[in-house]
């Protein structure tokens, strides 16, 4: 499934002018703090107002400021994970899980919901967390519990922000795995703003977006980015994870410089 | 709840500075609990003004304090998420009942719903007069009170975290759904603790009801106007009445001081190390 979001949008300090686009595999988008990352995200999920663009999934036009299409949220089928992973911190483990199936599946009881999100906590070995609040969690196993709830309403487009940024070391490159392997068995479209190039390479996306002052400044394979880095961010993102990069031979792509650049 | 550097700041200095206030806030509450003996107090009780007064102002606050939460509470959301000069203007415009006397709110009541005032006319010709009535006891402390209940609702209601709002629409919940499911809840400690501030306040009111409702017993004579007839008669009903009114406010108190850390406790519980919690099977 291809999707695209050609998003304007005021970001704070300057104006977001932005497209990205992908596939079934995951594209990462990279950038400094107070890039527009978020702000991108928000404006995919149907949370902040573009000023103007297009977003379409598949055959499906979220938004489109000329032809006057702006789906609200609920309609977007967009699964959103922010920072921080959005529990509902007044819900048991368990309700957080089943609030998206309330508006899925009206059709059903509460108790029918219940133990639908009871079956999902134990695929993902989390049935144990059931009835706790989310502020008892540790953050990988708040990471699971969010992923598992976004994924429960099949978005058609998920959306991860830093999803292992508050993670320590340890938990964190066990999640990177977890994260991996959950997206590519599910082989539809994310998109995931990271600040560590590990998970460029775990996530084995084939684009990464490099983001800054609200302009795409690069885009190509994680590799031609680590070989001709566009700017110093870019090249200090890489350098840390794919030292050889930078000094090896270029990967036989060339890295597409996006025309905002 | 013990305080870090409490023994480098809070020691003898500290406390003797502090407890001229201390003593002033405090000290004529002291008097007022000892000034009468309980004969009095069941003298005072049982005056003609008494009853009636005690169960107008019950009314009267349950009333509008129903009338601020049902109107408020939108007007609050709306001056949380709203950016632009219109929601700092009526942010603004709620502030303002709080600065203004409650004498000056009664007069410009008087000159809104008054035989000459600005809607008074209108209203009459459908057959209604609100000064002078019970209803204009209510409409006198929602004006007063409903800033209070407004701007700790708005407070609590800032907190709450965008990203949460947008994960609830993006799981297929409505505006109403996730202002219902999500928000509320989230703000439901500050909402209750502005509520509860915007009653004692309206329990108090007395300014603005004398001159726009006027101190007629059983319609318009709340408990502070009560005090203040009867101190022209009878000290002892005064007296019996204010420790009524010092009772229901000092009750009203602890749920106010109590009740929101322990809603919010709720949410921000510390991680539980696994051992406490049983793996089930």
């Amino acid at each position: 499934m291809k999707w695209e979001a050609r998003v304007r949008a005021r970001a704070g300090a300057f104006d977001l002018n932005a497209t990205v686009a992908g596939d079934g595999a995951p594209v990462v988008l990279i950038g400094p703090n107070g890039s527009g990352k978020t702000t991108l995200l928000r404006a995919v999920s149907g949370g902040h107002a573009p000023v103007s663009g297009r977003i379409c999934v598949g055959e499906r036009v979220l938004y489109d400021s000329e032809g006057g299409v702006c789906l609200p949220p609920e309609e977007r089928r967009i699964g959103y994970v922010p920072q921080g992973y959005g529990l509902f911190p007044h819900l048991r483990v368990l309700d957080n899980v089943a609030f998206g199936l309330s508006a899925a599946r009206p059709g059903q009881s509460r108790a029918q919901r219940r133990t639908a999100a009871a079956a999902l906590l134990e695929e993902i070995a989390c049935g144990h967390l059931a009835e706790r609040l989310p502020a008892t969690l540790s953050g990988g196993e708040k990471q699971r519990v969010a992923l598992a709830r976004a994924l429960l309403s099949e978005p058609d487009l998920l959306l991860l922000d830093e999803p292992l940024a508050a993670l320590d070391a340890a938990t964190r490159r066990d999640m990177r795995g977890y994260l991996a392997g959950h997206l590519a068995a599910r082989g539809k479209p994310a998109l995931v703003v990271t600040h560590d190039a590990r998970d460029v390479q775990a996530l084995g996306a084939p684009a990464v977006y490099a983001l800054e002052k609200g302009v795409v400044v690069q885009r190509g394979s994680p590799a031609d980015l680590a070989a001709h880095p566009a700017s110093d961010f870019v090249r200090e993102f890489f350098r840390s994870a794919w030292p050889g990069a930078l000094s090896g031979e270029p990967s036989g792509f060339s890295a597409e410089r996006s025309s905002e650049a | 709840m013990r305080r870090p550097n409490g023994g480098l700041w809070g020691g003898r200095g500290a406390l003797l500075a502090a407890i001229p206030m201390l003593a002033i806030l405090v000290v004529p509450l002291i008097a007022l609990a000892g000034a009468s003996s309980p004969s009095d107090i069941a003298a005072g009780a049982r005056h003609p003004l008494f009853a009636p007064a005690l169960w107008l102002s019950a009314r009267t606050t349950v009333a509008s304090l129903a009338v601020i939460v049902t109107a408020g509470t939108p007007l609050a959301w709306w001056l949380a998420r709203a950016s632009g000069r219109g929601a700092r203007t009526a942010e603004l415009l709620v502030d303002l009942p709080v600065v203004i006397p409650p004498a000056v709110m009664g007069i410009a009541l008087l000159q809104t719903f008054g035989p000459h005032g600005l809607l008074g006319p209108a209203l009459a010709s459908l057959g209604i007069h609100l000064p002078f009535t019970t209803t204009a006891v209510v409409a006198a402390q929602v004006v007063v009170s409903a800033p209070f209940y407004i701007q700790g609702a708005a407070a609590a209601f800032r907190r709450v975290d965008d990203d949460l709002l947008i994960v609830a629409r993006t799981l297929g919940q409505s505006p109403a759904g996730a202002f219902f499911r999500v928000a509320v809840p989230l703000a439901l400690p500050g909402m209750v603790a502005g509520a509860a501030l915007s009653w004692a306040r309206a329990l108090g009111e007395f300014g603005a009801t004398l001159f726009f409702a006027g101190n007629f017993t059983g319609s318009t004579q709340t408990m502070p106007l009560a005090i203040y007839t009867a101190l022209e008669s009878d000290t002892r009903v005064a007296v019996a009445l204010a420790l009524v009114l010092a009772a229901a406010s000092v009750l009203l108190l602890v749920p106010l001081r109590t009740l929101p850390s322990l809603l919010s406790r709720r949410l921000d519980r510390p991680p539980r190390s696994p051992h406490a919690h049983p793996l089930p099977k």
